[in-house]
């Protein structure tokens, strides 16, 4: 008895995982919430109510409340009531977004982050990203924020298209 | 252990306080900026502030355990009740007091933050950490700044100098001790604060060295002793916007 719950259980917690990261994020929907590195755990207690942990980028992230109800709603279609928990610790990291993710963001015109986050800026050092459109290393710095608070303004020097640089956090 | 609590929930009243009108008047900027990206730079860290602050009221919410939500403490309390520095509350006037009071707070904020990553609190700890890391971005916008109208034009070097002449007597107040902070030192709850100013300090004459601003600039008569509920003109203005919706319709939700 107490096998066969555990069993279910680990299937839950499977499918709970599956569903929430393949939803896309809403503001650059190239990327699904496991990619980017959002969804930070998922828990069945001992009477089996399930419990998803996710956490926001930055502290100030317009899309978390959005992000929270669309996996709400994810799950509620799939027949499955969790508790939603947002965590802040540890707080979230570029280091998280995965390899796929990062080939997602490129190939969707966002210059993925190029180091990782405990290597902290020089004052007056800006990172070069390569241009997501002609792979050029001749990049330059706009701003150090972009569209969203994740990312900075670039412009590529070789074919002079503008491009977003997700920044390393 | 009442005492303990009332201590935590003032300081992070405090620091919510500071970080939601701050980002409000950052706020301010938006569709106003000299340029597009400033506009969005500015804008950015609002959000990133307002964040912050968000973290802290929810928290101190929790901590008071009188059922107070994060848009009770940051819409219905009274002028009195915020207790904020008067920094924060400066009017944005023109782009460089913008700056200079981004960059005056937010080397404040990095070095804050980096000690209550540590703090012996818990929650307090998770919400600087994640702070921390924002809070350098921050520093480096407003120093790059500082850096380009400092040693820039003639025009933009007198502005740069003005607005360090109008926010310097609030420097102090950053650092000013109090009981409630003492016993937060005590108890390990806040970490050595005391090593705050010089660090500012050194920051900030780091950046004005490269812009070519004299740091005499920085010495005058402060205002401050601030924090318990005191503030400049400004502040009941700021309210009347920020609370226009909630005094109007109570209980108003997105």
């Amino acid at each position: 008895m107490v096998e066969l719950a555990t069993k279910h259980d680990k299937e839950l917690e499977n499918l709970i995982w599956k569903i929430a990261e393949e939803i896309p994020d809403p503001e650059i929907p190239v990327i699904p919430l496991g990619d980017l590195g959002i969804v930070r755990g998922v828990e069945i207690d001992e009477r089996g109510r399930a419990l998803i942990k996710l956490t926001p980028t930055y502290s100030g992230c317009p899309a978390i409340q959005l992000i929270e109800d669309t996996v709400r709603t994810a799950l509620e279609n799939a027949g499955i009531v969790a508790a939603i928990e947002r965590v802040i610790s540890p707080p979230w990291t570029t280091d998280w977004i995965s390899k796929a993710g990062r080939e997602k963001l490129r190939a969707y015109g966002i210059a993925p982050p190029q180091k990782t986050s405990s290597s902290k800026p020089a004052l007056f050092e800006s990172d070069t990203p390569r241009c997501p459109r002609c792979d050029s290393i001749k990049t330059q710095l706009v701003s150090q924020f972009g569209s969203t608070p994740c990312k900075a303004h670039y412009v590529c020097k070789s074919c002079r298209e503008p491009f977003d640089y997700f920044k390393c956090l | 252990m009442a005492k303990a609590n009332d201590d935590l929930f003032e300081y992070l009243i405090r620091l919510g306080d500071d970080h939601l009108i701050l980002g409000h008047r950052l706020s301010q900027w938006c569709g106003h900026a000299p340029t597009l990206e400033e506009d969005l730079a500015l804008s950015n860290i609002a959000l990133d502030m307002i964040g912050q602050a968000r973290s802290l009221y929810t928290y101190a919410g929790e901590v008071e355990g009188k059922g107070r939500s994060e848009d009770d403490l940051a819409f219905l309390r009274k002028e009195h009740e915020y207790h904020n520095l008067m920094l924060v509350e400066r009017a944005n006037n023109d782009f460089a007091h913008t700056i200079i009071r981004q960059l005056f707070f937010s080397v404040y904020a990095e070095l804050l933050w980096e000690i209550l990553s540590t703090s012996g609190d818990e929650k307090l700890s998770q919400i600087a950490a994640k702070a921390r890391k924002e809070a350098s971005y921050h520093v480096r916008h407003s120093a790059q700044w500082t850096i380009r109208l400092g040693d820039g034009t003639q025009e933009s070097a007198a502005r740069i100098a003005d607005a360090v002449k109008t926010m310097a007597p609030n420097i102090q107040e950053m650092f000013d001790d109090d009981a409630v902070l003492q016993r937060l030192v005590q108890t390990g709850v806040i970490g050595d604060v005391a090593v705050l100013k010089a660090a500012w300090h050194i920051s900030i004459a780091e950046i004005f060295s490269t812009a070519k601003i004299d740091t005499d600039l920085l010495e005058t008569v402060a205002i401050g002793g601030a924090r318990p509920g005191r503030h400049t003109e400004s502040m009941g203005h700021i309210l009347a916007e920020l609370q226009y919706m909630q005094r109007t319709y109570p209980g108003c939700q997105w």
